[in-house]
C-alpha cells in the first residue's frame, strides 16, 4: 500500500512538467501552428529560471525570467510561422537546437561551472509545501495515506498545475470566446477569417500563452526538481509531452491522462530497474522508456483509434483575395 | 514590408545572395553573442578559420566530416524533394551502425577486405532503409504525419540501440558500453595511409564515395524519370496522383534512399574512423544534415559546400574551444540552430530588400 502509493507520489512529480508543456503545445497546436519546439522553449526556460533564481534568490523572478525566456522563443516561432508564413516545423527544429547550444554557453560564460548553473541557494528553490493536518491524519487507514503522501507534499507548481492550470485551459479552450476562436482558426482559418476573427492575432496568442506554459515547465525542472540547470536537462520531456498530446487526441483531460500515464510508466521503471520478474524475468529499462513513443506511432497509424488532429495543422494562413 | 511570398528575384541571385545573407546574419547573431560572453568575435572567427583550414591535419579532420554532412545532407534533401521533412536521419544512421558491425562481428576475420566492406556498406544502407521504411509506411498507407513518426523513430532507435550495445554487443568484460575494435580487414583505408606525404587524419576513402554520392543524386533527381516522379509528388502531391504516378511508393521509396543515405554517413565514422561501435556514436550528424540540406537548397552543389562549411565549423571549433575554453563545442550547436532558422524556415527574409535593389536597376 505505502509503495503504491510512492508510486503514485512519484508519477505526479514526473508528470508536472509534461502537462505543461502539453497544454503549452495544445494551445499552438490547436490554432494551427504544429509545435515541435516544446522541449527547446522547456529547456531555455529552465536554465533561465536557475540563472535568475540563482542572482536573485527569489524562485518566483527566477519563474518570470523562464516564461519570458520560453515567450521570446515561442515569438520567434511566432514570427516564422503566422507573419512570414515559413515552415513551422523547420523552425521547431531551428528552436531546439538553438536552445541546446545556447544554454550550456551563457552557463559556462556567467556561472563557470562546465555548462551547468551553481546549485541553488535553500532560499531560491520552490519547496515541498506540507498540508495541513499532514503529519497528523497520516494513521488514518487509506485516506490517511492518500492526503499525507499523495497529496501533500508537493512544489506550490504542482498545486498551480493540477488545481489551476488544467481546470484553466480546458474552459478557456471550450467555454470562453478565445478558446473558439482558437478552435476556428486550427480548423478552418478562413472561415475564421471570413467571421471577421484575425487568424494572426489568434495564433500569436496561443503561442504566447504556449510559452507562458513552458516557462512554467522548464521552471519546475530545474528550480524545484534538481535545484540547478543541467546541460540538456530536459532529455526529451517535450518530445513526450508531444507524444502525451498526440496520444490525448489534442484534449486537455485526455492530454493530461496520457502525461499520467506515461509518467507512471517512468516510475514503475525506476522500481523495476534490476528485478527479476516472473515469467518475463528483468525487463530492461529502455523497454519501458520507448513505450510512449511506440504508442504515439501506434496511434498515428490508426491502430488505437484514430488521432485527429486539427485540420489546419501546419499550413500557413495565406488570407484569400 | 510583405514576407513569406514566393521570390521574385532571378534564380542565380535566388541561389547565392539570399544563403549568403541568411549566413551572415546566422555568424552577425553569433558574434553577438560572442562578444556578450567576453569573447572577441573577430579573433575567434579567424581561430575557427585557421582550425579548420590553416594546416594539414586540420583540413584532414574538416573534410572527414564534410564526409558525413554530405550523406546526411544528401539523405535529408532527398526527402524533401518529394515533399516529406526526415527529421529521423539520427536514427536511420544509428541504426545503420547496427548494419555494419553485425557484418564486421560476423565477418570481419573471415572474409578479405573487397568483399567485407561493400557488405558492410550494403548492411548500412539496408539497415538505414529499413528504419526509414517504417514511418514512410505509415505515412504513404496510413496517413500517419512522417515527422513525428521520425521523431519518435529516433527516440526509439535511442533506446534500442543503447540496449543492444549495453547488453548485447558489448565487448566481452569491458566496462563502456562499446564494441570490440573490428578487425583491420574492415578498415576503409585512409588516405594518409595511401598518399604517405599527406598528415594523419581520418579522412578516407568515403570521401569519394560522398562525392560520388551527391553526383549520382544530380543525375537522378533531375535527369531520370524517377527523379521526375519525385520531384512532382513534392510539388503537387495530388497532380502527380491525378497523372498516373504512384504517390505512395515514390514516398516509400524516396524515404527507403533517403535512410540509406544517412546510413552511409555513419561507415564514413565506423569503417573509417573509430572501427568499433560507441553509444551514440552518430553525434547529430542527422541534424546537422537538416541544416545541410536546407542550406544548399537541396541542390547537390550547394549540399557539398554547405557540407564543408559545417565540417569546417565542426574541425575549426573543435579547435576553437581548445584555444578559448569560454567557447564550447555547444557554440557550434548554437550556430547550426540559427543556420537552420535563417536559411531554413525564414529563406527569403532578406528578399524583400534585395528585390527592391534589383527593381530600381531595371529602370
Amino acid at each position: 500500500m505505502e509503495m503504491f502509493f510512492s508510486l503514485l507520489d512519484s508519477t505526479v512529480r514526473v508528470a508536472t512538467p509534461l502537462v505543461l508543456a502539453a497544454l503549452a503545445g495544445m494551445f499552438s497546436e490547436r490554432s494551427g501552428v504544429v509545435d515541435i519546439s516544446l522541449e527547446g522553449k522547456m529547456l531555455a526556460a529552465a536554465f533561465a529560471s536557475a540563472a535568475a533564481a540563482y542572482v536573485t534568490h527569489n524562485p518566483w523572478i527566477g519563474l518570470l525570467a523562464g516564461m519570458m525566456a520560453a515567450v521570446s522563443l515561442a515569438m520567434v516561432h511566432a514570427f516564422v510561422s503566422v507573419t512570414y508564413n515559413g515552415n513551422q516545423l523547420i523552425s521547431g527544429m531551428a528552436i531546439n537546437t538553438i536552445a541546446s547550444g545556447i544554454t550550456p554557453v551563457l552557463a559556462l560564460a556567467w556561472f563557470q561551472q562546465g555548462g551547468n548553473t551553481p546549485q541553488l541557494p535553500d532560499e531560491g528553490r520552490f519547496h515541498e509545501i506540507a498540508l495541513p493536518f499532514a503529519d497528523a491524519l497520516r494513521d488514518v487507514p487509506v485516506v490517511g495515506l492518500v492526503y499525507s503522501k499523495l497529496i501533500s507534499g508537493h512544489s506550490i507548481l504542482v498545486y498551480i498545475t493540477a488545481f489551476i492550470v488544467i481546470p484553466l485551459v480546458a474552459w478557456v479552450l471550450y467555454r470562453t470566446r478565445f478558446g473558439l476562436r482558437l478552435r476556428a482558426v486550427g480548423e478552418n482559418p478562413h472561415a475564421a477569417d471570413t467571421a471577421g476573427i484575425s487568424v494572426a492575432r489568434v495564433r500569436y496568442t496561443a503561442l504566447f500563452w504556449g510559452g507562458m506554459l513552458c516557462g512554467m515547465a522548464g521552471t519546475y525542472l530545474s528550480v524545484y526538481q534538481t535545484g540547478s540547470f543541467i546541460k540538456e536537462m530536459t532529455a526529451g520531456k517535450g518530445f513526450l509531452a508531444l507524444a502525451a498530446l498526440i496520444f490525448g487526441k489534442w484534449r486537455p483531460v485526455p492530454a493530461v491522462i496520457g502525461c499520467l500515464l506515461f509518467a507512471f510508466a517512468d516510475a514503475i521503471q525506476i522500481r523495476l530497474e534490476g528485478v527479476a520478474l516472473p515469467v518475463v524475468g528483468q525487463i530492461p529499462s529502455q523497454a519501458i522508456a520507448v513505450i510512449p513513443y511506440v504508442l504515439t506511432v501506434l496511434l498515428l497509424a490508426g491502430f488505437v483509434g484514430r488521432a485527429l488532429a486539427p485540420k489546419a495543422i501546419g499550413v500557413p494562413f495565406v488570407k484569400s483575395r | 514590408m510583405k514576407f513569406g511570398q514566393p521570390s521574385t528575384l532571378p534564380r542565380w541571385a535566388q541561389l547565392t545572395i539570399l544563403p549568403a545573407l541568411n549566413l551572415l546574419a546566422a555568424l552577425l547573431v553569433t558574434g553577438l553573442v560572442t562578444w556578450m560572453i567576453g569573447e572577441d568575435p573577430w579573433e575567434c572567427l579567424k581561430l575557427l578559420i585557421s582550425g579548420a583550414f590553416g594546416y594539414g591535419e586540420g583540413i584532414g579532420y574538416t573534410l572527414f566530416y564534410t564526409t558525413s554532412y554530405i550523406f546526411a545532407g544528401l539523405a535529408v534533401a532527398t526527402a524533401f524533394h518529394a515533399g516529406l521533412f526526415n527529421i529521423g536521419g539520427e536514427g536511420q544512421a544509428y541504426l545503420a551502425g547496427l548494419g555494419v558491425t553485425l557484418v564486421m562481428l560476423g565477418f570481419d576475420h573471415t572474409l578479405p577486405p573487397y568483399v567485407l566492406i561493400p557488405l558492410a556498406m550494403l548492411a548500412a544502407m539496408g539497415f538505414g532503409a529499413a528504419w526509414a521504411y517504417i514511418p514512410a509506411y505509415l505515412q504513404a498507407k496510413r496517413g500517419s504525419h512522417i515527422v513525428v513518426t521520425t521523431i519518435m523513430f529516433n527516440f526509439i532507435a535511442y533506446s534500442l540501440m543503447l540496449y543492444l550495445i549495453s547488453h548485447q554487443l558489448i565487448e566481452a568484460g569491458s566496462q563502456n558500453p562499446t564494441t570490440r575494435l573490428f578487425a583491420e580487414n574492415g578498415w576503409i583505408p585512409q588516405v594518409h595511409e595511401v598518399f604517405t606525404s599527406l598528415p594523419s587524419s581520418p579522412l578516407n576513402l568515403s570521401f569519394v564515395f560522398a562525392l560520388l554520392a551527391a553526383g549520382l543524386f544530380y543525375l537522378i533527381v533531375w535527369h531520370s524519370r524517377w527523379g521526375f516522379t519525385l520531384r512532382t509528388v513534392g510539388t503537387n502531391e495530388h497532380a502527380a496522383g491525378y497523372a498516373g504516378m504512384s504517390v505512395s511508393r515514390v514516398i516509400i521509396v524516396a524515404m527507403c534512399v533517403s535512410g540509406a543515405l544517412a546510413g552511409l554517413a555513419s561507415v564514413n565514422d565506423l569503417l573509417g574512423s573509430s572501427h568499433r561501435m560507441n553509444v551514440l556514436f552518430t553525434n547529430g550528424v542527422g541534424f546537422v544534415g537538416i541544416a545541410v540540406a536546407l542550406m544548399g537548397r537541396n541542390h547537390p552543389v550547394g549540399i557539398v559546400l554547405s557540407a564543408l562549411l559545417f565540417g569546417a565549423l565542426t574541425q575549426g571549433g573543435s579547435d576553437l574551444s581548445f584555444e578559448k575554453p569560454m567557447i564550447t563545442r555547444e557554440m557550434i550547436l548554437f550556430i547550426q540552430g540559427l543556420i537552420i532558422l535563417f536559411c531554413g524556415a525564414l529563406e527569403n527574409l532578406f528578399e524583400p530588400f534585395i528585390a527592391g535593389l534589383f527593381k530600381r536597376k531595371d529602370k
